[in-house]
């Protein structure tokens, strides 16, 4: 290494280095800080002249007010979003993963006459703008009878969630050896017993890599949510913020509270569970 | 024997609902929308009667359609550089054997578990110029606060648009040279949208930062050791050794984030909407408005054609390739 030669000018980088990185986590952490510091501002406090300020002291009524709403003023909480975001990702979450490793499981270790035009073309799928789709999702939601319903929006992120939790369970499954596969088949076992007692037992990293991707994609989405859902009862959080910030009667400091009650379930699984956030970050690159 | 072919019945039964599925929501109804694209339907109730490419013919007539292509590429451009510069000059300086890189790498990755209406609510604020009777607000604040007051603007409050102005040297010049079409407001650089690529950035540079960090990290130390025992400065390990070999993962970076600034929506409608005189206005944007809020199905068809028709020229050559150089297991 270089230490040997010039010490002093190796010092000097190393401050350079570790100041960089630290006015880049300033900028990273800018909306955080407002967020917060705004969150926890009472309505007397908030004022664009000392919008940067600290708060006096810890109120949490912005908090309430988003949550609960205010209907003498016509502020409508966001709990009742919430709770129709949970009802809305974890089904949809659960029953995209199954679907996503059934389909990685045939693609990786079961391929037929076709199958390697087939993956593409489902892959597809994952990088459409969904503006070319919407017009025709409506109809055909309203004759399905799921048009404006949860059920509706679940089926539609179960359907378009296909393609990408496939992808990650093919390149998951096909880094496990073939050989397992071929074994257990001597032993006479057929295509859902290797799935049941070879491949599923294996899974759970694959899973959870999955359902964190999902998770987080079905919770952040918006498009969906704001097409097939009219109804504010009905609404997932994302929506329900949107209208909040557009509407000149809500206050800033309860706008940022309902901001940060929106993102707080996906940072919460990424802090948990960063490690797999990542691989699934990575592989939506299709490379795996 | 007939065990095998009863399970390859099994196998292709398992995977044929994802596969209908695909084939009808997303390439049957991509060209259920081409259909409509070409069809009169432009109130609530379909009307099917062909029309030709007119409803796309009449696209390039309206003001709001030409200026949002020259947004999204604006922002395209911006969107891209930011994101691939700051993910390099990040991924660069967590490689340096640095403590507590886990600490920084949360920091820089977090934003992309957040929504895109989260980020676009907070951004919207903190860019908030401020009025004359609040004084400055949000970052303007704290420019002034910082003695730099002159870096203050307007945001994506400011409509203005750089453009060659045809009475300057450069439009006579490109006048004379029959390219005086460059000269008109439709090609240039709409400056709010600078406010949508911070927030955009701020969300998806700790993309690229990973993606980088683990290209850096799969170059073996030798490599940069011959080079340096060549002679080579720190600088030429970078451009002549490193920066070749992340070639691939540039590439993947500009497709990824490509496709996505042409299908951007979330961030603009929580963060700016159309903006003044459309000046952050997107394609996305303009279909649904036109669509769903202004029943002119065939017209936002159209919209929506032209929008997949960009990302399938990004995306298709990319999947054929990755898809077709992916070692066979």
């Amino acid at each position: 290494m270089t230490q040997a030669g010039h010490p002093g000018s190796l010092r000097w980088s190393r401050v350079a280095i570790y100041g960089s990185l630290s006015l880049a986590a300033a900028f990273y952490l800018l909306p955080v800080y407002v967020l917060f510091v705004t969150g926890m501002k009472s309505f007397q406090e908030v004022s664009i002249a000392r919008m940067w300020d600290l708060p006096s002291g810890l109120d949490f009524s912005s908090y309430l007010k988003a949550w609960f709403g205010k209907p003498s003023e016509g502020v409508r909480g966001l709990s009742e979003n919430f709770l129709n975001s949970v009802c809305l990702a974890l089904p949809a979450t659960i029953l995209s993963s199954v679907l996503g490793s059934l389909n990685g499981y045939v693609l990786a270790k079961w391929r037929f006459r076709g199958s390697e035009v087939l993956f593409p073309l489902m892959l597809f799928g994952m990088f459409i703008p969904y503006q070319s789709i919407l017009i025709p999702l409506v109809q055909v939601l309203q004759q399905m009878h799921l048009y404006g319903s949860l059920p509706g929006l679940i089926f539609v992120h179960v359907v378009y969630g296909i393609p990408i939790t496939t992808l990650i369970f093919r390149n998951y499954y096909a880094a496990i050896p073939t050989e397992l596969v071929e074994a257990a088949k001597i032993d006479g076992a057929g295509i859902l017993r290797i799935y049941r007692w070879v491949l599923a037992p294996l899974s759970v990293p694959g899973f959870v890599v999955v359902a964190i991707w999902q998770f987080t994609s079905i919770w952040n989405d918006f498009l969906f949510g704001v097409i097939v859902t009219s109804r504010p009862s009905v609404q997932p959080i994302t929506v329900a913020l949107n209208n909040m910030a557009g509407s000149y009667i809500v206050e800033w400091n309860v706008q940022m509270a309902g901001a940060v009650l929106a993102a707080l379930p996906t940072l919460l699984v990424y802090i948990i569970l960063g490690r797999y956030f990542m691989r699934g970050l990575l592989a939506g690159s299709l490379k795996g | 024997m007939r065990r095998l072919t009863r399970d390859r019945v099994i196998a292709i039964l398992l995977i044929l609902p994802s596969v209908i599925a695909i084939a009808v929501f997303v390439y049957g109804f991509i060209g259920f929308t081409a259909f409509s694209s070409l069809t009169k339907w432009d109130t609530l109730s379909p009307d099917f009667t062909f029309v030709g490419l007119r409803n796309y013919q009449r696209l390039f007539d309206i003001d709001r359609f030409l200026s949002d292509l020259r947004n999204t590429v604006t922002f395209t451009l911006l969107f891209l550089a930011g994101s691939l510069g700051t993910g390099f000059c990040l991924a660069v300086l967590l490689d340096q054997r640095i403590k507590g890189e886990g600490f920084f790498r949360s920091i820089f990755l977090f934003p992309m578990a957040i929504s895109f209406i989260v980020t676009g609510v907070v951004w919207r604020w903190l860019l908030n110029p401020g009025t004359l009777q609040t004084g400055s607000a949000g970052v303007n604040l704290l420019f002034e606060k910082a003695g730099l007051g002159f870096l203050r603007w307007g945001w994506f409050t400011d409509p203005t648009v750089w453009s060659i102005p045809p009475d300057s040297g450069l439009g006579a010049l490109l006048a004379r040279i029959g390219l005086g079409g460059l000269s008109n407001s439709y090609v240039g650089i709409s400056l709010a949208m600078i406010s949508v690529v911070v927030a955009a950035t701020w969300q998806m540079s700790g993309y690229t930062m990973a993606m980088y960090l683990a290209g850096l990290r799969s170059i073996p130390e030798e490599l940069r050791e011959a080079a340096r025992v060549d002679g080579a400065t720190e600088f030429q390990v970078y451009r002549h050794v490193i920066l070749p070999l992340l070639r691939p993962i540039t590439l993947s970076a500009v497709i990824v984030l490509g496709h996505i600034s042409l299908k951007i929506f979330d961030l603009v409608v929580s963060m700016t909407g159309p903006g003044p005189a459309f000046a952050t206005d997107v394609p996305a944007f303009f279909m649904w408005d036109t669509t769903f809020r202004g029943n002119n199905f065939a017209q936002g068809a159209a919209i929506a054609t032209i929008l997949l028709m960009g990302v399938a020229i990004l995306i298709v050559p990319y999947l054929i390739h990755t898809t077709r150089t992916e070692p066979k297991l």
